[in-house]
């Protein structure tokens, strides 16, 4: 078992900051990529530049954001069932 | 001789061997069982087998096609995956139960008919409530209580359509049913249960997380895929399979997204990958239907690989909810990979297992005008990335530090872990060796710079979304809770209802108890001689008491009747 003091690359803010700009800088990439080859699409909005981007990253918004309004409906303590 | 027996025979007679086991001779034992069946179903060509006459109806026990095999194939893989992962544990009970659970899950996929169908699912329902009970605390004893009410349930409707169905055509044959007649509804209905179709889905995240350690990862691959296999025989082409799959896509992602038990997100997850395979059965197209079967196919390794994941963090921690647990891969570090590449598997990366099999179902809704459909499944397919694909692993083994340091996982879990890790890459990477299996010939060709480019945006701006929402504070922190679900109905709403019922109808026992007092105080018989006759309404009320009023009340009701 390793001791609890060790430190760890992912303990330090600024690595975790690296992660998210790497993670940015790979977005980017895929993003800009769609320059570079002509798309084979079934549906027309799928040849607008970045849809599936833009889909992916509103998507999850929204899928959280309602989730998040959810919980007030449906969120209850956890021994809610127990008694 | 052995050619004879159904598939998965040798894992169900097998199964009683185990318990006079000990030591390497068992774990040897218990692997060996899902390698013979394996061998054994290799043995045989495409046909029908075992025909017995019972009431004057032939049985056929066995039948080998494509669609069959196809799902004996992953039931044997799944089975020597999931005991390999299991060898840690030297539990009879759940060893000899799941070995049976497995067994007549293959059978049942092999079934030459309707009844014999009907037979292997039941054994599957009565075996697996012994993966739940087998946690041996009473909330898993009330859980594997609703589990197996609402699995036998299924399976009386199940009988009850087949028994219509038969009545109607004369026919135990399991081929294309289609909705019919009141008999295929029933089946349809009963397939539905056990697929987790929205509203009968409560039992599947209800039960699975309270299943033990080993259960939950078997009790992951088998019934629904069972059901799965079912519809794509019985109903491929059931346009309204198209919106129930989407459906079942969509609303358990919200779901997994609030919910604090990594294994109910996992469940959660688990019908909405089975509903990328119910819109592609009902879809009905060659390809769609391929690509449900290949989906089904992955997703056994995948979620079972997620499973075992999270199962190793409860049994390492004594805890699997998500504001308990963070920072494990400084103890976990393997576990914390293969459970990042089972993650990475369900999201469809490329190179992953989902992105060869999921997409067929996607592009065959494009191909087949359904738009809407279309945008449900992507918006799912960012949706499962974000909740099971960053959720599990961040909550898990990243996130705040929750200060727990444990072992790494058994070494017997890690190897399990590490073969099923390894298939989900190979599938992905060499997805022939799959397509070559399908039902249908497969025209798909995965790996277009089309299809990696925008999965590659879907993913990453998903993932974007993610890390953007935790930065900012706006996602939601994982808290101590339950969320009402469907279970809300019966095991609260029914409750109180009843309860209500019983305080109302206590009322009015009551009032005929006073009533009944005054009157009989203002007798003849109760004034002239007090005592002498113990008036029936005095004391305390019984229920004897009230159902003799009732009876009374009833018996005067057919008196005035008669007349």
């Amino acid at each position: 078992m390793k001791s609890p003091k060790k430190n760890y690359w992912l303990d330090h803010r600024h690595n975790v900051d690296k992660v998210f700009y790497t993670l940015c800088a790979f977005c980017a990439v895929v993003l800009l990529a769609d320059f570079f080859y002509r798309k084979h699409a079934q549906l027309p909005w799928e040849e607008w530049f970045g849809f599936y981007a833009f889909y992916g990253f509103v998507a999850c918004i929204s899928l959280v954001l309602i989730a998040k309004q959810l919980r007030k409906i449906l969120m209850r303590k956890e021994d809610y069932y127990d008694h | 001789m052995i050619i004879d027996l159904p598939p998965g025979f040798i894992l169900i007679l097998g199964a009683a061997l185990v318990p006079l086991l000990r030591g390497r001779l068992r774990s040897a034992w218990l692997l060996l069982l899902p390698i013979f069946g394996f061998a054994q179903l290799l043995g045989f060509s495409h046909g029908e087998y075992g025909h017995i006459t019972i009431f004057g109806y032939t049985l056929t026990l066995t039948r080998i096609d494509k669609l069959s095999l196809v799902f004996a194939y992953i039931f044997h893989i799944g089975a020597l995956l999931f005991l390999i992962y299991s060898l840690y544990f030297k539990d009879n009970v759940q060893h000899t139960t799941a070995l049976i659970y497995v067994g007549s899950a293959i059978s049942a996929v092999c079934a030459g008919d309707l009844i014999v169908l009907m037979i292997f699912t039941e054994i599957m329902a009565v075996s697996s409530v012994f993966l739940i009970w087998a946690r041996r605390t009473e909330r898993a004893y009330a859980a594997g209580m609703r589990y197996l009410l609402i699995q036998v349930g299924s399976g009386l409707l199940l009988l009850a359509g087949i028994v219509v169905h038969v009545q109607q055509t004369g026919s135990i044959a399991f081929n294309h049913l289609g909705l019919t007649d009141l008999g295929t509804v029933l089946i349809f209905v009963a397939l539905g249960v056990k697929c987790a179709f929205p509203a009968l889905h409560n039992w599947l995240t209800d039960t699975y997380p309270e299943a033990t350690v080993m259960g939950t990862v078997f009790l992951s691959a088998f019934t629904t895929k069972v059901a799965v296999y079912a519809l794509a025989r019985g109903y491929a082409g059931t346009e309204i399979l198209i919106w129930i799959g989407a459906a079942m896509t969509m609303f358990p992602i919200f779901f997994a997204v609030i919910e604090n038990d990594l294994r109910r997100v996992l469940a959660y997850s688990l019908i909405n990958q089975v509903g990328f395979m119910v819109a592609g059965v009902g879809i009905g197209t060659e390809m769609a239907v391929n690509g449900a079967v290949a989906h089904a196919f992955a997703d056994v390794i995948f979620k079972g690989l997620l499973f075992m994941s999270m199962g190793a963090v409860l049994l390492r921690t004594g805890t699997i909810k998500g504001s308990e647990l963070g920072g494990l891969y400084k103890s976990m570090p393997y576990t914390a990979t293969f459970c990042i590449v089972g993650a990475a598997s369900i999201s469809a990366f490329p190179l992953f297992s989902a992105f060869i099999t999921k997409s067929m179902v996607i592009t065959a809704a494009a191909g087949e005008g359904y738009t809407l459909v279309w945008f449900m499944l992507l918006f799912a397919s960012a949706g499962v990335f974000h909740h099971a694909g960053i959720k599990i692993p961040y909550f898990a083994f990243f996130a705040h530090d929750s200060g727990i340091r444990c072992q790494e996982a058994p070494r017997s879990m890690l190897i399990a872990m590490g073969l099923s890790a390894a298939l989900c890459i190979g599938i992905g990477i060499f997805p022939d060796a799959l397509y070559r299996i399908l039902p249908f010939t497969v025209d798909y060709a995965p790996y277009t710079t089309t299809h990696v480019v925008t999965q590659l945006q879907l993913l990453l701006f998903s993932a974007l979304a993610f890390a953007f929402l935790i930065r900012s504070g706006i996602y939601p922190p994982e808290l101590r809770s339950v969320n009402l679900d469907v279970d809300w109905i019966y095991r609260r709403a029914a409750p109180t209802a009843v309860r209500f019922i019983m305080l109302q109808l206590a009322h009015i026992q009551s009032f005929f108890k006073h009533t009944g007092r005054v009157i009989w105080k203002a007798s003849l018989v109760g004034r002239l001689a007090p005592g002498s006759i113990a008036n029936p309404f005095a004391g305390r009320s019984t229920i004897g008491t009230f159902v003799l009023l009732t009876t009374l009340v009833l018996l005067a009701y057919l008196v005035l009747d008669l007349f």
